[in-house]
């Protein structure tokens, strides 16, 4: 692992010399995803394995090339799971991808998104150093939580060479609950549930139909089945229909015509229901809503900012108007100091996040 | 960047900066006066104390604006504080430094119960937030022994936890918005009441920068449904190590206790002595472990963490049958530290954190340092999260014992981070941990925090020189670097 790494350094000495870009990437599972990439692309698959599993102290180290399959089987091994069940998009995703990319999937509803879990990160910086923060223990607030800042960076400050993420036992039962019902009814009926201590792990509305996913004690999720009502799917089906969901190989995604963007907007959930040309799935209680449309940047980010939220151009063709909504000045001056303190000659995927950084 | 310490005009100036500071901030409530200003010279760690220049209490959001592009202007130095609990030195002053103190911006701005949030000045008490929210069935749950008294702005400096966080979270995984001040006066917003805000994570290493980076004006929490019931069982150990193993045990059986608390039989017995809870002071360790949720669930979890005990050799095994009950098995453990305070005129509280897994390790090592340093040291700690807190017995009004107590908190630490783990997982690192900083982290590591201080905050001047050290420090720290308990020079006598 030392040449890897030792490899990894001269690349990127290389590079902050000559000035050239680099392109960190794992299974490119998620090469579509932000800006389009640039550089000279740095594999980081030869720098894998797992570092340190130990159930009992619900924490898992990885290097950043392990395949995300790989870390999701060693924890099923042992009842557990990344429980913000993160999307693969793809049978090479990796661990360091996973964490560059921030995503999190339909258990983030319950249990919190990929920030919520990451303990500690070491980073190769733009300098070739190799640097740690934040740990394998719960709790640690000794010096900034960078670690924290690298999630969803999308490889921008540096190569994630390793990650450390708090892990949770899978729930002793699960059920999936169907309900028919109109958007706005479904809004408000998921934001009522969330203010009671329901077991509630995952969420989606679209086309009148609402699924609801319980995860708990076995007596918790019996008990809420009886409270809510609604119509019990198969265990097999909810298996199934759940991950589709995480994959984005439902229906929905899959019916995106030539022309249509697949438009993320995220909103505090309470907010009422945005009307665009095209259809929506909305998950996390409403907090993510997916729109399938046509409409151009400028009207999508503009209704989704007069909801109190912001918009992703997930996937989609013309970029023109850039992926990500752009930052209010203080925030991006910020961004840019950040960028020049890990990254001073400006190597790591640059402008995959934003233009200039 | 000019360095703000050789900047603020040496003592004999001070009257004249008193002078222009009050000129300049007319209209604003400043304290000035010795006697008005010294109540401020130090947070809940009162062995480090400073007399500050002066202490600003604004009531608008304009006034720190104004208060701060002043101080700006004239390289003054500015320590914000809350409610001066921490336990780290983070809101001592400054030599020739402002305090700016919001303890004036008390008000809850909103609670609505629809989207689960409360927006609240920083001013405010976490507790008085669940109180707000509670009509609705709704708290805010990171939930610090300190909640009648720290304020959210300082949670959000410090990163804070409480019993609960293992599985309610800390602050960080809280809160969904900040409003701040930087030092030079502008505001800036940091997170989104929608999940994941544009950008890099900036709230993410906002939360926990110790009052370095802005100045906090207004949070956005997150609230979460009280539990229906909770109950805590109290099992007995005979064994430290054994109690250990039990805690690695109930979580290897796949639950996430709503707390799960362990306290050593020294602890046990302070508090035992002080609230008569029916501690089982015979032990030698003593664990509490909730469940909360429906009652379904609560039953159902109680019977499965109830036999994990068992068969992890507890010797004996309570479970609370009523609120009261409850309340009382909890009673001891909320009341350690006064309990502590009990036992000597002053104890000095550790907060490093280590994989669960070595807690017998570092309690047996401490029992040695008791020995080394000829100084009592009773334990109880988030055993759940691996969160230590030794609290060290020692007298302040003897300078030998103070200075044997900090040789012996360092040590513990850095025994803390020997073992994988931290030296502080809740409390900051403050004016108090900054040399056990260097143990920690490489100088590139210590170079990229200044780096990422210095995008938040380019004058440098907002509480500086705290949390990280320099690497001048760590050179100074290293040559009387104390390893594993020896001092240097043993053979000389140390009194
Ligand atoms: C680490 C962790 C572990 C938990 N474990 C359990 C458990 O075992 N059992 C249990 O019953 N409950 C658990 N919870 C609590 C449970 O997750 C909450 O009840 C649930 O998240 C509430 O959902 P929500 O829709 O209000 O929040 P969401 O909006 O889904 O928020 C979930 C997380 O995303 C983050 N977030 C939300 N909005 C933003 C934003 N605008 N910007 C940045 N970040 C944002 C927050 O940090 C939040 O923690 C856990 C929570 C956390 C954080
Ligand atoms: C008996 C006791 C028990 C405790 N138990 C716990 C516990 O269980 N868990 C835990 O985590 N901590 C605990 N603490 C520590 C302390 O209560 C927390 O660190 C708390 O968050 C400090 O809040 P405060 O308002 O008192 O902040 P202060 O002590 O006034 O300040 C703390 C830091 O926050 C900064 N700050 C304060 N307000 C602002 C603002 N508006 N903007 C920017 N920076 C700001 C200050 O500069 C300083 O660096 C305990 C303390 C005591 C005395």
């Amino acid at each position: 692992m030392t040449d890897t790494l030792d490899a990894f350094r001269d690349a990127i000495l290389q590079a902050s010399q000559d000035k050239t870009p680099l392109c960190l990437q794992g299974g490119g599972s998620k090469r579509w995803y932000g800006e389009t990439p640039q550089g000279e692309p740095l594999d980081t698959r030869a720098y894998r394995g797992v570092v340190a599993y130990d159930p009992a102290e619900l924490v898992i180290t990885a290097r950043c090339g392990t395949p995300l399959a790989e870390i999701e089987a060693t924890l099923a091994e042992q009842n557990q799971m990344l429980a913000f069940e993160p999307p693969h998009f793809g049978p090479d995703a990796t661990f360091g991808g996973m964490v560059a990319a921030g995503l999190s999937g339909p258990r983030r509803a319950g249990a919190g998104a990929l920030r919520d879990f990451i303990l500690g990160a070491r980073l190769m910086d733009g300098r070739g150093q190799t640097l740690s923060f934040g740990g394998q223990v719960m709790k640690n607030v000794a010096g900034y939580d960078v670690a924290r800042l690298l999630a969803g960076s999308l490889g921008t400050l540096g190569l994630i060479l390793e990650a450390s993420l708090k892990v949770l036992p899978r729930p002793f039962a699960e059920a999936t609950l169907r309900f028919e019902m109109d958007e706005a009814t479904a809004l408000a009926t998921l934001n009522a549930w969330a203010g009671q201590p329901l077991p509630v792990s995952a969420n989606v509305w679209h086309d009148g139909v609402l699924h609801l996913r319980l995860s708990g004690a076995t007596a918790a999720v019996a008990a809420a089945r009886d409270k809510l009502g609604g119509e019990k799917l198969d265990d097999a089906e909810a298996h199934s229909f759940w991950r589709a969901l995480r994959e984005q190989a439902a229906p929905f995604f899959a019916a995106r015509a030539p022309e249509e963007s697949l438009w993320r907007l995220a909103l505090p959930s309470s907010a009422a229901p945005v009307a665009l040309p095209g259809a929506q799935l909305i998950e996390w209680g409403g907090g993510q809503r997916w729109w399938r449309s046509d409409a151009d940047a400028a009207t999508v980010r503009g209704l989704a900012e007069a909801a109190g939220g912001h918009a992703t151009l997930f996937r989609g063709q013309d970029r023109a108007a850039g992926v990500f909504t752009p930052l209010p000045a203080p925030l991006m001056a910020i961004h840019r100091k950040l960028k020049a303190a890990f990254d001073p000659a400006g190597v790591f995927n640059p402008g995959r996040l934003y233009a200039g950084l | 960047m000019s360095h703000p310490n050789t900047l603020p005009p040496d003592p004999a100036d001070r009257a004249e900066l008193i002078a222009t500071l009050t000129a300049a901030l007319a209209g604003c409530r400043l304290l000035t006066d010795a006697e008005d200003t010294t109540p401020y010279e130090c947070d809940g760690l009162s062995a480090y104390r400073r007399v500050p220049l002066a202490v600003a209490l604004p009531e608008t959001e304009d006034e720190v604006r104004h208060i701060l592009k002043t101080c700006h202007a004239l390289r003054v130095p500015v320590v914000p504080r809350g409610a001066g609990t921490g336990l780290s030195g983070g809101a001592m002053p400054i030599e020739n430094g402002l305090v700016l103190s919001l303890a004036r911006f008390k008000h809850i701005l909103k609670v609505d119960p629809v989207a689960r949030t409360a927006t609240v000045q920083p001013g405010v008490r976490n507790l008085a937030i669940s109180d707000a929210a509670a009509p609705y069935g709704l708290y805010y749950a990171p939930d610090p022994s300190s909640q009648i008294a720290c304020t959210i702005g300082g949670n959000v400096a410090e990163n804070s936890g409480g019993v609960h966080c293992l599985k309610y979270g800390l602050t960080v995984n809280n809160v969904l918005k900040v409003r701040a001040i930087t030092m030079d006066g502008e505001p800036v917003e940091f997170g989104s009441l929608a999940p994941d805000a544009p950008g890099l994570d900036l709230l993410g290493v906002f939360i926990g920068s110790e009052g370095m980076f802005a100045v906090v004006t207004e949070v956005v929490v997150r609230l979460v449904p009280k539990p229906q019931t909770a109950q805590v069982i109290m099992a007995s150990f005979d064994d430290v190590a054994r109690g250990g193993d039990a805690v690695a045990a109930i979580i290897a059986a796949g639950i996430i206790p709503a707390g799960l608390e362990m306290m050593d039989r020294a602890c046990a017995r302070a508090v035992e002595e002080f609230v008569h809870a029916g501690y089982d002071t015979d032990a030698a360790a003593i664990l509490l472990c909730e469940s909360d949720g429906t009652p379904e669930e609560v039953a159902e979890e109680i019977a499965r963490m109830s036999a994990v005990l068992e068969a992890s050799g507890a010797t004996r095994i309570r479970v609370s049958q009523s609120e009261a009950e409850r309340l009382k098995f909890w009673s001891g453990r909320k009341n350690a530290f006064p309990a502590a305070g009990r036992l000597a005129p002053d104890y000095y509280c550790m907060d490093g954190t280590i994989p669960r897994r070595h807690i017998g390790t570092l309690l047996t090592r401490i029992a040695e340092m008791e020995r080394e340093y000829r100084l009592r040291c009773i334990n109880v700690f988030h055993a759940g999260d691996g969160n230590m807190h030794p609290l060290i017995l020692f007298n302040g009004n003897d300078a030998d014992e103070w200075r044997r107590a900090e040789l012996f908190g360092a040590d513990i630490l850095e025994t803390c981070v020997e073992l994988g783990g931290t030296v502080t997982g809740e409390h900051g690192v403050g004016v108090e941990k900054i040399n056990s900083m260097c143990v920690q982290f490489s100088p590139e590591e210590r170079d990229a925090f200044f780096a990422v201080k210095h995008a938040f905050d380019p004058s440098g001047l907002l509480n500086h020189d705290k949390a990280i050290p320099t690497r001048a420090r760590c050179a100074e720290y290293g040559k009387l670097h104390v390893h594993h308990g020896r001092l240097p020079h043993p053979e000389l006598p140390r009194f």
